[in-house]
């Protein structure tokens, strides 16, 4: 079976919390987690991840910031992220598909659409 | 001829029509055997006929029933199946509800009791409220006992100066707090949500209410409420009262722990 390495870059513990338990039912998947845009960045240069779940309001560096910077990056230009945040206005969600955002999901946690999301993006039935 | 010659003649004659009649007289008795014999025969095979074919129909329709009924019992156990995989479907999208719910309020509930400091449990219910409910405004306001009045703690994402101190009793949030039933209402069903919040929750420790929390706007995407978020509005009603009770009372002691002064106390009172 094949694993997938999943970084989750959320500042709230709780929210990051929920993310990791709504992953773990995908099975096959190595998940990492940030605090915030900066914490990501290291984990991404440290190893190679197949997909990233990030917020967007985060301290020191924000997930919009961070989506810019992946995709200018090489290594992971073609690595989808899926940006899960509160800001419901079309503009951000526009703004953040913009950059590279593969999805948008608006919070409270759907943990459901999370799940399917992350399956679909790295084609995975389990 | 003479008068013999013509008698013999004609004797013959009769003779030869005689023999005649009787050779037709004969073929006719044999036509009529014939007739009677093959007639018999019709009628035999007229019976034998119809006889094979009913049994062969007979055989055919029976067959025929039979696969329609085992068609039928098909088609029974298909929708059986299929009745049974709806149910199944049914039951894992329930269960999956039901697992989703549990994990929301088990971090909840273990994020609310991770720390003793006040500020951090307030972090952590704006978390809740935000993250899993969908709540942008709220705040908190705690019992003053002495004044029977309720002040605020916190206000989040409103200007705090909307937000005042309220007489139990007073108003649909000093009800609340003299009840201590939870009131809720639809994003759009109050007209002054300072006033008349959209929803207030009692903050119970045992049987005391020692404050409430307001929620005043939802997040823009968020429609309504619903039963997840009750669950998480009992838990916050109980967990969130007892996690702040519990960090004010470690404030009082200048965050000494507690639990060592009275382990010794009570040891040393059994002692005595």
């Amino acid at each position: 079976m094949d694993t997938f390495k999943v970084l989750v870059v959320e500042d709230s513990p709780t929210m990051r919390q929920l993310i990791v338990f709504a992953l773990k039912r995908i099975r096959g998947l190595q998940i990492a987690e940030a605090n915030d845009g900066v914490g990501g960045l290291k984990k991404l240069s440290a190893e190679k991840f197949d997909l990233i779940l990030t917020d967007i309001n985060m301290p020191i560096m924000d997930g919009l910031k961070l989506v810019s910077l992946i995709r200018n990056d090489p290594q992971y230009k073609d690595v989808p992220v899926v940006v899960i945040t509160t800001e419901g206005a079309q503009e951000d969600r526009d703004r953040a598909l913009a950059l590279g955002a593969n999805e948008y999901i608006t919070k409270p946690i759907q943990t459901a659409k999370i799940i399917d999301v992350v399956k679909r993006l790295l084609a995975v039935s389990g | 001829m003479s008068e013999g010659e013509q008698n013999k003649g004609a004797q013959q004659r009769a003779e030869e029509f005689l023999q005649v009649f009787k050779k037709g007289a004969e073929f006719t008795q044999d036509l009529l055997k014939e007739n009677e014999r093959l007639r018999y025969q019709v009628l035999k095979l007229e019976k034998a006929l119809p006889a094979g074919e009913t049994g062969e129909v007979a055989r055919l329709k029976g067959r025929i029933g039979e696969l329609e009924s085992e068609k039928l019992e098909i088609l029974s156990q298909i929708k059986t199946i299929e009745q049974e995989n709806q149910d199944y479907d049914n039951r894992y999208n329930e269960i999956e509800a039901e697992n989703n719910l549990l994990a929301n309020l088990y971090i909840s509930s273990y994020q609310l009791h991770s720390t003793l400091d006040l500020t951090e449990i307030i972090r952590i219910i704006q978390e809740i409220l935000l993250n899993l409910v969908g709540v942008e405004q709220f705040s908190i306001m705690l019992l003053d006992e002495t004044q029977k009045t309720l002040r605020p703690l916190v206000v989040e994402g409103a200007d705090p100066q909307h937000v005042s101190s309220v007489q139990v009793g007073e108003g649909v949030i000093g009800a609340v707090a003299q009840s201590g039933e939870r009131r809720l209402l639809g994003p759009e069903e109050s007209a002054d949500v300072f006033a008349d919040p959209i929803a207030v929750i009692p903050l119970v420790v045992g049987t005391d209410v020692i404050g409430v929390l307001n929620l005043y706007r939802l997040l823009q995407q968020k429609v309504n409420f619903t039963n997840i978020d009750e669950e998480l509005f009992n838990l916050l009603g109980t967990h969130a009262a007892t996690a702040i009770f519990t960090a004010m009372l470690h404030m009082e002691r200048d965050s000494r722990p507690i639990f060592y002064d009275s382990f010794f106390a009570r040891m040393a009172e059994d002692l005595i």
